[in-house]
């Protein structure tokens, strides 16, 4: 674990998912969203080449990313709706259903697996009450998934929760992990 | 090695010295240690003289395919009136892989500085530094340190005031392990799906937005600027094995060893003692059964074959492997072959990008048939089965993502065979039952 590891990683706002999910439509790409595209399209020679950057940004204003959020950012990219999808599909990391409020991924690829990852994956799924891999809990605060290498095998189990990176999990961390998660 | 242990005193510190210091992450305190120095004297040579520095050094691809740096520096052709890029790759996904994430968040500057360096020989004005998406602390650390080189004015249209234009962007990516491939990279960063392109053209004469690119590992990248600094004499000289392995080279250790972490040591260091002495050995009560010493697609040594080998390019391939990527994954009496095998051909499965029939067939069907074998319905046919798969996926597709998943398959059939047959046959495999210490 990094313990001077300070703030500054910003955290998708996954807590109005669910309103997200049933309210009109509002762009994301107003004010300063709109400010930090126009910046990102200065580093391109295409503007295509800003579609990753700006599925990420709506990502973090709305938690996911809606057939809405992909039409909007066609329509700014001059792309096509289908275009964008087709690009959002390939990539695991864009959410395009709203997940818990905690969406947590846990590594069992062999390196981890061999150190004990499966353990780690069960001991979530049992305190977070999710019932089941890629469900989310009742109340809406945990998603837990199993991932391929998350890229820090020699700190087996790394596990990611949201946006915050955790290293050498055990079984019995989990439930000490859960209680600080406001 | 620095972090999470102190560095091991036969480790020679290059790249890895200051991981663990958190003030070098800063420009002030990357200075201090001598940062940007060597960008300063880079800026004030002639491009093809780093170039040839670079290829006098030996120094090669830290990516995988261990390809000469200066050679591939050399392929982009000066004054041909396209705009040039460099694209660093900071995708790292090979499962044991993971010493570029220490170089980035323990010594972000370094990567800037190298890949200004990289930029300025091939005749680039921007560089784009690919990071996987999963990475959000290499992130952070790096977006910072691009940032505090704009304000300081090393990076910008007037470069440490050489009149030079150099720009550093980091780009995330969004999980895809195949983006690590370098073509796959390249339409990725162009705001497409992640599908690897036939080559030739190679990315030298058509890359990314179809001009003149070079793609560099973060490793590669970064051992650059020592090298610009002390010379190729200097670097030549740190091998004790042959010329054509040089330098110092990061290992990322994981599995089942005490001491897991990112170690560097001289090119040609004796693979048991690294095992044994450096890493501190097995865990207690336990033995080394196996070692994939290149991440998960370089073949599965013995510990007969691990325990003979110098660590270089050449010594890895005479040992029955290759170096690959650095990722060192140890294997203990403890684990079942056919369960690590299996599991490492499900991520190869969940990764391919589906392009070619023999990979996204072979991928799914090798993975099947290994699951089965893991849980006792195999049958004495699946053996020769793998193995034909394994055939019909080497050498036959676009990228070598499906080679990747024959290779530990095939190796692990060929030298773990027993393992596997015992539960054809119906017996159980039984670990050790020891405690760990
Ligand atoms: C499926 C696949 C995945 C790869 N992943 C990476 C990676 O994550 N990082 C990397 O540096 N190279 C990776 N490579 C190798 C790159 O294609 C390329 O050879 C390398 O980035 C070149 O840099 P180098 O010459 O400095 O080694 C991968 C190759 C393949 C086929
Ligand atoms: S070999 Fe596999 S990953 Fe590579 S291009 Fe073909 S299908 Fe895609
Ligand atoms: S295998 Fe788990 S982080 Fe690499």
């Amino acid at each position: 674990m990094t313990p001077d590891l300070v703030g500054g990683l910003e955290s998708p706002d996954y807590a109005s998912h669910d309103r997200a999910a049933h309210e009109p439509y509002t762009p994301v790409f107003t004010g300063d969203v709109k400010r930090e595209l126009d910046e990102l399209l200065t580093r391109y020679p295409t503007k295509m080449a800003t579609l990753l950057p700006a599925l990420w940004l709506v990502q973090r204003e709305r938690g996911w990313v809606s057939e809405e959020g992909m039409a909007e950012v066609a329509g700014l990219l001059d792309l096509t709706p289908a275009y964008v999808k087709g690009v959002v599909t390939f990539y695991t990391m864009y959410h395009q259903h709203p997940v818990g409020k905690y969406f947590i991924q846990v590594c069992t690829t062999s390196p981890c697996g061999i150190c004990g990852a499966e353990d780690v994956v069960k001991a979530f799924v049992r305190h977070t009450n999710t019932g089941e891999l890629g469900l989310t809990s009742p109340d809406g605060r945990f998603t837990v998934i199993e991932v391929e290498c998350l890229g820090a095998c020699g700190f087996a189990t790394p596990v990611m929760v949201n946006e915050e990176f955790i290293e050498s999990m055990t079984p019995d961390k989990v439930p000490e992990l859960l209680a600080r998660l406001p | 090695m620095g972090y999470p242990h102190h560095p091991h005193p036969r480790e020679t510190t290059v790249l890895s010295k200051h991981f663990g210091e958190a003030d070098a992450r800063t420009l002030g305190g990357w200075k201090k240690r001598g940062g940007y120095k060597a960008l300063e004297k880079a800026l004030g040579m002639q491009p093809a003289d780093i170039v040839n520095v670079v290829k006098e050094s030996g120094l090669r691809g830290r990516g995988g395919a261990g390809f000469p740096t200066g050679l591939k520096w050399s392929f982009m052709k000066p004054g041909d009136g396209k705009p040039h890029y460099l694209c660093c790759n900071a995708d790292e996904s090979e499962p044991g892989t993971f010493k570029d994430r220490e170089l980035m968040r323990w010594t972000p500057h370094a990567l800037v500085e190298g890949c200004a360096i990289g930029a300025y020989a091939i005749g680039a004005e921007t560089a784009y530094v690919y990071i996987r998406g999963e990475f959000t602390e290499p992130l952070h650390w790096m977006e910072q340190a691009v940032k505090e080189a704009y304000a300081a004015g090393i990076l910008g249209k007037n470069a440490m005031g050489s009149g030079k234009r150099i720009d550093v962007h980091v780009h995330k990516g969004a999980g895809a392990y195949i983006c690590g491939e370098e073509t796959a990279l390249m339409e990725s960063l162009e705001g497409r799906r992640g599908n690897p392109r036939i080559k030739p053209p190679f990315p030298a004469v058509s890359g990314v937005f179809g001009m003149p690119t070079t793609i560099n590992n973060v490793e590669t990248l970064v051992a650059a600027a020592p090298i610009l600094l002390n010379g190729a004499d200097w670097y030549k000289k740190m091998s004790l094995s042959n010329p054509k392995s040089t330098g110092t080279k990061l290992f990322s250790v994981c599995g089942n060893v005490q001491r897991p972490g990112t170690y560097e040591v001289v090119m040609g260091f004796p693979f048991k003692e690294f095992l044994y002495d450096l890493c501190g050995g097995p865990l207690h009560g336990r033995k080394f059964k196996a070692v994939i010493p290149g991440g998960a697609s370089v073949p599965i040594q013995t510990m007969e074959e691990a325990e003979a080998t110098l660590m270089d390019y050449e010594g890895f391939v005479a040992g029955g492997s290759m170096l690959g990527s650095g990722g060192v994954i140890v294997i203990d009496d403890a684990q079942s072959m056919v369960t690590v095998i299996a599991r490492i051909a499900r991520f190869f499965a969940h990764e391919s990008c589906g392009q070619c029939t023999q990979c996204r067939e072979g991928t799914a069907w090798t993975t099947k048939i290994l699951e089965r074998i893991r849980d006792g319905e195999g049958t004495v046919e699946d053996l020769d089965t793998l193995l034909d798969i394994g055939e019909q996926m080497t050498g036959k597709t676009i990228c070598v993502l499906s080679d990747s998943c024959a290779v530990p398959v095939v190796s692990g059939i060929k030298k773990f065979r027993g393992e596997f047959e015992a539960l054809i046959q119906g017996r159980r495999f039984h670990p050790v039952t020891a405690a760990v210490a």
